[in-house]
């Protein structure tokens, strides 16, 4: 199919580009990008479909760094193919899939399944994220050098924090020597234990245990150490603290390899979301203070945190309409990552083409994802057609994941997916101007 | 009459107003406790589930005598004869329960909020009597009429609220409403057992006893349970009774008209010397009684309290 994106602003952050751009798209592959009017014959243009953009927002395909897919294992919470549907629908050409699957992704086996699953869904593009510990103990190094030939981009225990230092140093350093990145989730398990919300304020009047700041920042403050003595890259999962914002920021002012992400739940809520016992306000690391979130939103403003994921942790309603404590942490993001982070453009904290690198060549420059991220003429046509200034309002039910579990139904989000291309096949369209 | 509730949940969200129709209904309905016959026809054909999902005697026998001698009729369900155990959801345990027609449910959970979750989920009226570390709203309610019926008002006493603040719910509670009140409000213990941000509740703290003590108009114990020994809480109970128990030598440093009050169980020669518990300030009792007639209010005004219901 040869496909004509027409008119639209085409925002490129990491070559700097936002001008309105005519995009040609041939045999899946960028094929040229002319500025508007097209200079082209109107002749040689017969035989490309038109997918009219004017007045509409073209990006490089959007990245998620930080989802958990579920499968195998968990399947009744989310398949490879509905996060991948859901990927797409929220704009999304590809995710990296954390390893938390039952089995844990700590084998070459478990990888090639789930690129194969990806494969057949025929969605969004999936990176798989490896193991650093078999089965995610934190006892020993998984076959790092084998999941990379096996299609691994990063390596992460997420969800179980990697307590032993030794380990950790062990890890990154072997690591390098294969060109991954380690993603960690910072949190010193022993502060944190019986916490279910963030200590504070809310957790002192409603009796919840609480899991201080200290516990992300300790080890947000240990790793960048580690990073410090084996100078091996370094990716901090869903920063929550200004502490944390504070320890990566002048950890890059030495130089160091780190970088950092946040989720858009941390700049858009407080802990007062989980007042009245709301479970779809639980997560890990918790929703903190409005201080704290003014802190992401500086960090990500002056460029400390240059990646926003969403955390997509699909549970089913099981695992939510339980007893606060008992209830299963992490919310679904995928289908509002976009509105969200396009919440801090209308709000005048970033610009359109700051927020837009946050979701490509972000993610892509920490995954070392050379083709992705940016569009170049040759590479891969994976692309995000948007309306910035859409409004809408977020209807839970109308998500293509397989769980419900949002903290943002019936929020009214300005700024939305229309058009989503991933290899030149149009997977996700809204675009009313438009059918295929 | 200014109470218009369906459930009552916590001291959280009470008016003054409210708090004050509450203590009047049970002060006028404690005669009853006191009768030959004690029993009026004011809850007849109402049905009460007292659903315990913790263990508890006092509060729940205390419930059901007060629905009793209001002549309701009371089902008891505690953890080890629910469904629960066998793996059932609180909310499908607490369906089939709504689906019997129960006019209020009882509620006692080891979780906080385990009551707001049911609240949102079934029609009858949920009567919250301690969720977790949250809130114990009918603890507050009888100490709060103790008090009152001892000090005859509650503005402008000085309450000290002593001993394991952040696992306590009676504690939670009784700040919110003698908050509400009009009382000021320290709690002291060691640190560990004080949340932080505390001071957001509008209590003053103190990890000094004697501070607490001095000048208190109230003194309300908390009991303190061993197992927080292993949380790393605190050393010992031979540590925790030296510095944050109240003995005889304490009480001489306190008001002559002070009221020590503990929800109890007690731990003897812990949290507060035998002689203190039983002396003449003790008041620990008068709350045990005072239970009764404030849960006959609280069942009154949920259930029988609108007119139209009470008419026949």
């Amino acid at each position: 199919m040869k496909w004509l994106i027409k008119g639209g602003r085409f925002i490129d952050p990491r070559h700097q580009v936002d001008d309105l751009m005519d995009i040609y798209v041939y045999q899946g592959k960028i094929l040229d990008i002319q500025p508007v009017p097209a200079k082209r014959s109107a002749k040689n243009l017969s035989d490309f479909r038109v997918i009219p953009a004017e007045g509409l927002v073209v990006t490089p395909g959007l990245i998620d760094i930080h989802t958990h897919l579920r499968e195998p294992g968990f399947e009744y919470k989310e398949t490879i193919l509905t996060g991948t549907q859901a990927a797409v629908a929220g704009g999304l050409t590809a995710v990296a899939c954390m390893a938390n699957t039952q089995p844990v992704n700590d084998n070459q086996s478990v990888t090639e399944y789930i690129l194969k699953k990806a494969k057949e869904a025929r969605m969004a593009r999936v990176f798989p994220i490896g193991a650093i510990s078999p089965g995610l103990k934190g006892e020993g190094l998984a076959e790092i050098g084998e999941l990379k030939a096996a299609g691994v981009v990063a390596l992460s225990d997420d969800g179980h924090p990697v307590t032993n230092s030794q380990l950790m140093r062990r890890a990154m350093e072997y690591a390098r020597g294969f060109d991954l990145p380690i993603i960690s989730h910072c949190e010193d398990l022993s502060l944190s234990r019986t916490g279910v919300m963030n200590e504070g304020a809310v957790s002192a009047w409603l009796g919840l245990y609480g899991i201080p700041s200290a516990a992300e920042e300790i080890m947000v403050y240990r790793d960048i150490q580690l990073c410090q003595l084996t100078q091996a890259p370094l990716h901090i999962a869903h920063v929550s603290t200004a502490g944390s914002v504070q320890l990566i920021r002048e950890a890059k002012k030495k130089g160091l390899p780190v970088t950092a992400e946040t989720a858009p739940h941390y700049f858009s809520l407080t802990e007062e979301a989980v007042i009245g016992f709301d479970t779809q306000a639980k997560m890990n690391p918790p929703l903190r203070t409005k201080d704290d979130s003014l802190a992401i939103q500086k960090g990500l403003k002056d460029g400390t945190i240059e990646v926003i994921a969403s955390d997509h942790a699909p549970h089913n309603s099981l695992e939510k309409e339980v007893e606060f404590e008992q209830a299963a942490m992490g919310i679904i993001g995928l289908e509002t990552i976009l509105p969200l982070t396009l919440g801090l453009v209308h709000r005048g904290i970033l610009t359109l083409p700051q927020a837009i690198a946050k979701l490509t060549e972000g993610p892509a420059r920490v995954l070392k994802l050379s083709n992705y991220g940016h569009l170049p003429k040759g590479s891969s046509a994976n692309l995000t057609i948007m309306d910035p200034d859409l409004e809408f309002q977020v209807d839970i039910h109308s998500f293509r994941s397989k769980s419900r579990n949002s903290p943002f139904h019936g929020w009214k989000l300005k700024g939305k997916a229309l058009l989503t291309m991933v290899e030149g096949r149009v997977v996700f369209n809204q675009l009313t101007s438009f059918s295929e | 009459m200014n109470f218009n509730r369906h459930h009552l949940l916590g001291m959280k969200g009470l008016t003054k107003e409210e708090i004050e129709t509450i203590l009047s209904t049970a002060e006028s309905l404690k005669e009853i406790s006191f009768r030959d016959i004690k029993k009026v026809p004011t809850l007849r054909g109402k049905t009460v589930v007292n659903f315990f999902h913790e263990p508890s005697t006092r509060t729940r026998t205390s419930f059901e005598i007060a629905a009793k001698r209001l002549s309701a009729d009371t089902v008891s369900l505690s953890a080890g004869t629910s469904s629960l155990v066998k793996g059932e959801t609180l909310i499908d345990t607490a369906k089939n329960l709504e689906a019997m027609n129960p006019d209020i449910i009882v509620m006692r959970h080891s979780m906080a909020g385990a009551p707001h979750l049911l609240s949102r989920m079934i029609k009858p009226s949920i009567l919250n009597a301690g969720d977790g570390m949250h809130e114990h709203p009918t603890q507050a309610l009888l100490d709060m009429m103790t008090i009152r019926e001892k000090k005859r008002t509650i503005e402008g006493l000085r309450v000290s609220i002593i001993g394991d603040i952040a696992h306590s719910r009676v504690a939670r509670s009784n700040i919110i409403g003698l908050k509400t009140m009009g009382a000021t409000v320290t709690v002291s213990g060691p640190p560990t057992m004080i949340p932080p941000f505390i001071e957001t509740m509008g209590v003053e703290v103190t990890s000094r006893l004697q501070e607490a003590i001095v000048g208190a108009d109230v003194i309300m114990m908390l009991r303190v349970q061993l197992e927080r020994q292993k949380q790393m809480l605190f050393p010992s109970l031979r540590e925790y009774s030296r510095f944050f128990g109240l003995n005889l030598d304490l009480m001489k440093k306190a008001r002559r008209d002070v009221i020590i009050m503990h929800p109890g169980p007690i731990n003897r020669g812990v949290e507060m010397q035998s002689e203190v518990a039983d002396g003449p300030y003790s008041v620990i009792l008068d709350q045990v009684t005072n239970g009764v007639a404030v849960r006959m209010a609280l069942l009154y005004l949920l259930l029988g309290g609108k007119k139209s219901e009470v008419a026949d």
